[in-house]
């Protein structure tokens, strides 16, 4: 299944790509005002500003977080009052989820690479992924808003009845931004998967994809089906609240089990929007580093596809002990068990990969080490609390904490990370500081694990989650664990200043700094406007590597 | 337990020290499952690091049989640790028969504890240790959750409905309680302790609190002040049904089937009384949502529950 929708191949030279010696200059250098960035439809500066718009909430996401963590040093709620304290945590988890997880990767490398990788000069439909950024900004805006007019106390989950008719803070004010960047994700995953449909180029099979454009598919599909159940919910709570119409709150009339049911059938797919990308992005990263194909490639792929499809059959694990019945939390926990198989089976496909390899220990490769590392941590974890009898006590625990920040900024931030490393000379044509990059890779794991592996033994101590006053013998705990995040805070902020420094002064970086394979290698770096300068055949497997050298001097 | 740093939570149960003994075995498992990967990537990326002289031949790239074999065996391994979790869970649903049943209120932001005497606390529940203790909850806002870590146990206290939590204490102690589901802005203080006493001192300390009535004694005056005796009583001349006998009974309903009626449909009857219509009344009966509060409804339900014999229903 090529693509037949193109203009005929013979003609391609002067139909399609890069037409005019004009196009042929870089996309960075293509307009320079602002407003040929703020109009622009072109899927690496769409990328670029995704880039700098997540990275913004990044920041505002990680300072509520350090205020929640500067607050645990004591066992007394002395920094914040109870309300703000609630405030803050809430802040931290809304933005944090809507505004930096779920379009980190997707929107920012899934932007910049989706068309690379498969050869295409754009995504389907590029003014409707401009609309995405600006839908997504509204949705920004909206939330600062909700900052600015004091916060809403309810958690990222707004459980009812306490966020329809009990909570005192702008509950239908941060509903309606997260309801509003539910229509970002929705058209980028549609844009996704037309442009995976339609758009690859000649001899790009699908069992030539790349796996990182696999796990964007897979995550796509997720996009599309779940955001808009989560709406929904979210237009209920934000009715119920206004108009005093029955839905969750018994007292008038509404089952509160309901909501909850509602809101993880959206939100357990939705933690696997957050973490298929990375574990696209470690397949990348993994086959780089060690020159060889991937081991297993249709499992590897294949496990994408079995994971969005199994992550929408477990969302009651998070339910177990809401008086949701006995059966159905036993069945829940056999379908939790079952959706971990196909990610371990990654991990070992990974390990196996570097078996008999080339290794680098470049920084991609270190971000990746890290992400496997705090990855499986984090899916163990997952197991355990799959576990019925084990739930039931670290249920909406540390223990819930640390699992999930294993996967969600342990995996899934490493893996942004190491692909920022990874592709940064691609996207800006210039190369960085290895050293650096290597030591930043090693103090965000380690400040990781310090900050976030003291919190399993908090949760199985009995330390509930979202509580700032707590018994004075939990103190050593955290306080071992705001040492860390403020590690963790110091080696995220590392990056920024050696990667823009290589923006001006790095050495140009060729179009194949790591001599890997892809198609997104074979064109310039910077890549032009239109991506190639003629359309790319692919006549071979992905991660084409020449293996079987023995010695091998040359690296 | 040292004061300066606590790594291990006591256990005062015999059902907590099954789950640590399920979570030690099960840590087992998985670092079992899990030290292949990491020793391995270590042994990799020093032995095949690049430019380094090394066997490279005949690197595989697929191999369908390694790659079932790691994909079932953990599975079949993670499965016998199903069972066993599922087995200790399921007990969870199976309270004795004998259990002392003490009433619980949740609200925004404390917890209620009424014995069956009628002895009343807030914020710490005394329970005889060596005998099951079922606890009955109800919220009367939010959705809050009992957590008693020394139990390795929490349940969801839900508004509009009952759910319950039971458990043999058998070390007697002083032990945390707290509120696990986050409830509004006084959440992390809504704690207190459960006070686990030799029966002899439980049997004291319910002597010495003393009450004034029992719950379901109250239930009865309450249902004469609150005009349910009106259309119940026996002797009243509205056709509504004798509640005398009916906790446990099979209720037949108008709209086809049969429900027993145990305390949840007692409690949906007084709120909700137009859900499900007894076969053979008329419609009739208001509801009291908004007239009577969680105690109030437990009370009342306890009254019910105690009312004794009647005359058989068809
Ligand atoms: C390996 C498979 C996984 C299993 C078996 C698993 C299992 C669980 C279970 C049972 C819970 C509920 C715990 C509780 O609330 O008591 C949970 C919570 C959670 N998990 Fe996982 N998990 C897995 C992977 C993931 C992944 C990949 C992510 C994210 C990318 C993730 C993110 C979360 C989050 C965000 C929560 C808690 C949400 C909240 O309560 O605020 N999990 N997980
Ligand atoms: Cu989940
Ligand atoms: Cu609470």
């Amino acid at each position: 299944m090529t693509l037949q929708e193109r203009p005929d191949r013979e003609n391609l030279a002067d139909t399609g790509l890069s037409e005019t010696p004009a196009e042929r200059v870089s996309y960075l250098r293509a307009g320079h005002t602002l407003k040929s960035w703020l109009l622009t439809t072109d899927h690496k500066r769409i990328a670029i500003l995704y880039l700098i718009s997540i990275t913004f909430f990044f920041f505002v996401g990680g300072a509520a977080a350090a205020l929640v963590r500067l607050d645990l040093l004591t066992p007394a709620g002395d920094l914040l009052s109870n309300e703000g304290y609630n405030r803050a945590f809430t802040l931290h988890g809304v933005i944090m989820v809507w505004f930096f997880l779920i379009p980190s990767i997707p929107n920012t490398f899934g932007n910049f690479l989706l068309p690379l990788m498969i050869g295409a000069r754009d995504l389907a439909f590029p003014r409707l992924n401009l609309l995405s950024w600006y839908i997504f900004m509204l949705a920004g805006l909206l939330t600062l808003a909700v900052l600015i007019l004091g916060g809403v106390d309810t958690g990222w989950t707004f459980y009812t009845p306490l966020s329809s008719m009990f909570a005192h803070g702008q509950v239908v004010l941060a509903a309606t931004a997260v309801f509003v960047a539910g229509f970002s994700s929705i058209l980028t995953g549609l844009n996704f998967i037309v442009t995976v449909h339609k758009l690859r180029c000649p001899g790009m099979t699908w069992g030539r994809l790349p796996l990182f454009v696999w796990s964007i598919y897979a995550t796509s599909l997720i996009l599309v089906l779940a955001t808009p159940v989560l709406s929904i919910t979210l237009a209920l709570i934000a009715a119920e609240r206004l108009f005093g119409l029955g839905v969750f709150d018994p007292a008038v009339g509404g089952d509160p089990l309901l909501y909850q049911h509602l809101f993880w059938f959206y939100s357990h797919p939705a933690v696997y929007i957050m973490v298929l990308p990375a574990l696209g992005v470690v397949s990348e990263l993994v086959a780089a580093a060690a020159r060889k194909p991937i081991f297993g490639y249709a499992f590897v792929a294949g496990s994408s596809m079995a994971i969005a499809v199994l992550g929408f059959f477990v969302w009651g694990h998070h339910m177990f002990v809401s008086g949701q019945s006995m059966y159905a939390s036993a069945v829940f926990s056999f379908l939790s068990i079952a959706v971990a198989i196909p990610s371990g089976v990654k991990v070992y496909n990974w390990t196996a990969t570097l078996y008999k390899g080339h290794i680098s220990l470049d920084p991609p490769f270190l971000f990746a080490m890290a992400f496997i590392g705090l990855f499986v941590v984090g899916g163990l974890t997952g197991l355990i609390l799959a576990m019925l009898a084990v739930d039931v006590h670290v249920h909406d625990t540390y223990f819930v904490v640390a699992h999930f920040h294993y996967i969600m900024v342990g995996g899934a931030v490493s893996a942004f990370f190491g692909a920022l490393h990874f592709w940064w000379p691609k996207m800006f044509g210039r190369r960085y500081s290895l050293v650096w990059g290597r030591l930043s890779a090693l103090l965000i794991f380690l400040g990781f694990n310090l900050t976030f592996f003291p919190q399993f033994l908090l949760g199985y101590l009995g330390m509930p989650r979202r509580y700032h006053v707590y018994p004075p013998e939990f103190q050593v705990l955290h306080v071992l664990s705001s040492a860390g995040a403020g590690i963790l805070g110091l080696a995220y902020l590392m990056p920024f200043a050696y990667l823009f420094y290589a923006l001006r002064y790095g050495p140009p970086a060729g179009d194949n700094p790591w001599g890997v394979t892809g198609l997104e290698w074979q064109t310039r770096s910077p890549p032009p406007k239109h991506n190639f300068d003629a359309v790319p055949v692919v006549d071979g497997p992905p991660y084409d590597y020449h293996v079987e050298m023995e010695g091998d001097e040359d690296g | 337990m040292s004061d300066f740093i606590a790594l291990w939570p006591g256990a005062a149960s015999a059902y907590s020290r099954e789950v640590d003994l399920l979570i030690g075995a099960f840590t087992v498992l998985i670092v079992a499952l899990s030290a292949p990967v990491f020793i391995l990537i270590v042994v990799f990326a020093t032995k095949y690091r690049r430019g380094k002289p090394a066997n490279r031949r005949h690197a595989p790239d697929r191999n369908v049989w390694l790659e079932v074999s790691w994909t079932l065996v953990p599975f079949l391994l993670l499965i016998g640790f199903y069972i066993w979790s599922t087995h200790l869970f399921a007990g969870l649903y199976h309270p004795p028969a004998e259990a002392l049943e003490i009433d619980v209120i949740a609200k925004q932001w404390m917890w209620k504890f009424r014995h069956p005497e009628g002895q009343g606390e807030i914020n710490e529940l005394h329970v005889p240790a060596g005998e099951p203790v079922r606890l009955v909850m109800a919220s009367q806002d939010v959705v809050h959750s009992l957590f008693v870590p020394a139990l390795r146990l929490k349940q969801d206290v839900v508004p509009g409905r009952y759910t319950s939590m039971w458990f043999t204490a058998d070390t007697p102690g002083t032990y945390r309680l707290a509120c696990a589901e986050f409830c509004g802005a006084d959440h992390s203080v809504m704690g207190g302790s459960v006070v686990v006493m030799e029966p002899a001192d439980y049997a004291r300390w319910l002597e010495e609190t003393g009450t004034d009535r029992t719950l379901a004694a109250e239930g009865a005056v309450l249902f004469r002040q609150r005009g349910c005796s009106g259309c119940h009583d026996p002797a009243s001349t509205v056709h509504a049904p004798d509640l005398a006998g009916l906790y446990m009974r099979p209720v037949p309903l108008e709209s086809g089937g049969t429900v027993i009626a145990d305390a949840q449909y007692l409690r949906d009857s007084i709120l909700l009384p137009q859900a499900q219509i007894a076969a053979g009344y008329p419609p009739i009966m208001p509801t009291f949502a908004n007239v009577l509060d969680e105690e109030e409804v437990l009370k009342l339900v306890a009254y019910i529950q105690s009312l004794k014999g009647g005359k058989e229903r068809q």
